[in-house]
């Protein structure tokens, strides 16, 4: 299509080739992402397991074309995108919802940036939050929402702005250990009735494990890809994995990998 | 919570009766004459026989404060708006901005009134300058300081930097312009009596100027009052529309007056 000659194969939702980015800090380069090359197939959900400041969020920020790498090139739908805004949808770590709109207005304005109609967002945004049982919420504002209840809706409104990929940067890192586990459930049920391209950003284990086909395991800054993982349990998965014995030697076999990345 | 806004109310309340009776027994006790000092009651009374004449010289400082707050607001977002987007002409034209206020309005509006005349038009553009400034200033600190991570958001989805204005920036500048705006309101009233004063014939600053000349003491404090009222019903106008707008925001429990307790 655009004659390069690296151009990725069908079905792949986004392909990231060689992509390098260093930050300038006074007279010093700071790199931190080396080389960094993967692919998330149509329908895939792939994670970025990596320690925290590795550049997992630097590395969003090049597939959203908020920034643009020093080299490399980034493939969404097959097409290079390199440094093109308005491509992906995006869940935030902090649900990042706009306090003086009600929650359902929150969904339907982000929906109407990415170009639907006024009259369908909105009829979109309550169906959906009535499915996903918010439709008592539907017209509050976002304060008065638990934090498990505001990572909901903001993965709402990434799920209906029905872009070609989905990036999710640790939506759950600030949710305590119980809403975490309750979320993560909530997610893989939501997801596997509707398969979307994600990339999934976590520094948990065992998050990775329970949610992804694939996992690559990343470097501390400046990030590498360490490893592929392949996770093996069949879908629909439930959270019963966790007792697996296979999923524990898993896990441990990607821990070995983190520590000697260090 | 109930208990609190009336002690807000009553104790204010209280105070200002206090304060006029001290007032008015002084004046009685050393048998001040009404041309020094005049007293609540000399004052009550020619603010009584003068009731018609107060009321229509009020509503035309009213109507003409109203006007220059309005202007003032619109020439004041657009002027902040302007100076957000494109930052050489901010840092250009900051020092203007201040410079605006430094020129005393008693010398600024006899020219306005040699080059516009004595219509409403020199008095509305003292006016507007009075109140563009605060809403300026407020807003454009306001604008600039939308929460990082919706900012980021907005970017990542492809929001472009209008849409970030419209639907980020903006709102979110929203209770710093009605700061801005609770400013301009209390001087709005006070800078219409001066530009009334300067040259007019109706307004409060017009009944003042004449009363002024003609030593009615009584007369000169009845406008004061009316000055006094129409500034509160402004400030009080501008609290209550804030309410109305902005209702996303638990309401803050102590505002300045509670600060120290
Ligand atoms: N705009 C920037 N300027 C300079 N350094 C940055 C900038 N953004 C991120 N960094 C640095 O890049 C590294 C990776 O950050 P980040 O991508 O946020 O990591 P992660 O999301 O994996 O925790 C960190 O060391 C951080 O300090
Ligand atoms: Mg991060």
């Amino acid at each position: 299509m655009n004659g390069y000659s690296g151009h990725s194969g069908l079905g792949s939702a986004l392909e990231l080739k060689g992509i390098t980015k260093a930050y300038r800090r006074g007279k010093d380069r700071i790199p931190v992402l080396n080389d960094i090359s993967l692919r998330v197939s149509a329908g895939e959900f792939v994670t970025l397991l990596g320690p925290s400041g590795s550049g997992k969020s630097t590395l969003f920020r090049l597939i959203g074309g908020v920034e643009r790498p020093d080299s490399g090139r980034i493939f969404i739908e097959g097409k290079d995108t390199t440094g093109q805004r308005g491509l992906i949808s995006y869940m935030p770590q902090q649900a990042a919802l706009f306090p003086w709109l009600s929650v359902a207005d929150n969904i339907s304005s982000a929906l109407m940036t990415a170009g639907t109609s006024k009259k369908e967002a909105k009829e979109q945004a309550a169906e959906w939050l009535e499915r996903i049982r918010l439709g008592g919420v539907a017209k509050e504002y976002p304060h008065v929402l638990s934090g498990g209840m505001q990572q909901r809706v903001s993965f709402l409104r990434a799920l209906l702005m029905r872009r070609d990929i989905m990036c999710l940067d640790e939506p759950f890192a600030a949710l305590d250990a119980l809403t975490r586990a309750d979320m993560q459930r909530w997610l893989l049920e939501l997801w596997e009735a509707d398969r979307r391209s994600v990339l999934f950003v976590t520094h948990s284990i065992e998050e990775a494990l329970l949610l992804s086909d694939r996992i690559y395991v990343l470097s501390p800054a400046p990030a590498t890809v360490l490893s592929e993982i392949v996770v093996p349990f069949e879908r629909p998965r439930r959270a019963s994995v966790w007792t697996d014995p296979s999923f524990v030697e898993l896990k441990l076999e990607v821990l070995r990998l983190l520590e000697q990345g260090k | 919570m109930g208990n609190k806004t009336l002690r807000s109310f009553l104790l204010p309340t209280l105070a200002l009766i206090a304060f006029i009776g001290v007032w008015q027994a002084i004046c009685e006790i050393f048998q001040i004459d009404t041309f020094t000092i005049p007293s609540p009651w000399d004052i009550a009374g020619t603010m009584y026989e003068d009731s018609a004449l107060l009321a229509k010289h009020a509503l035309a400082t009213m109507n003409l404060a109203l006007i220059g707050l309005g202007l003032g607001l619109v020439f004041g977002l657009v002027v902040a708006v302007i100076l957000h987007l494109v930052l050489p002409l901010r840092e250009a034209l900051a020092p203007f901005l201040i410079l605006s206020q430094n020129v005393p309005l008693i010398a600024l509006g006899p020219l306005l009134m040699i080059w516009f005349g004595f219509g409403i038009t020199p008095k509305l553009i003292l006016l507007v300058l009075v109140c563009f400034f605060p809403i300026t200033l407020s807003v454009l600190v306001g604008l600039g300081q939308a929460e990082p991570q919706l900012r980021e958001y907005l970017g990542m989805i492809g929001a472009s930097k209008w849409e970030r204005l419209r639907r980020l920036e903006f709102p979110a500048s929203l209770t710093y312009l009605f700061s801005g705006l609770k400013i301009a309101a209390t001087y709005v009233v006070s800078s219409a009596i001066v530009a009334e004063w300067l040259g007019a014939n109706m307004g409060i600053g017009y009944y003042l100027n004449f009363k002024w000349k003609g030593f009615d003491q009584p007369a000169v404090f009845a406008s004061i009052v009316c000055v006094i009222a129409l500034s509160l019903l402004f400030y009080y106008a501008v609290v209550l529309a804030e309410r109305l707008v902005v209702r996303w925001k638990p309401r803050p429990q102590g505002d300045w007056k509670g600060a120290s307790t």
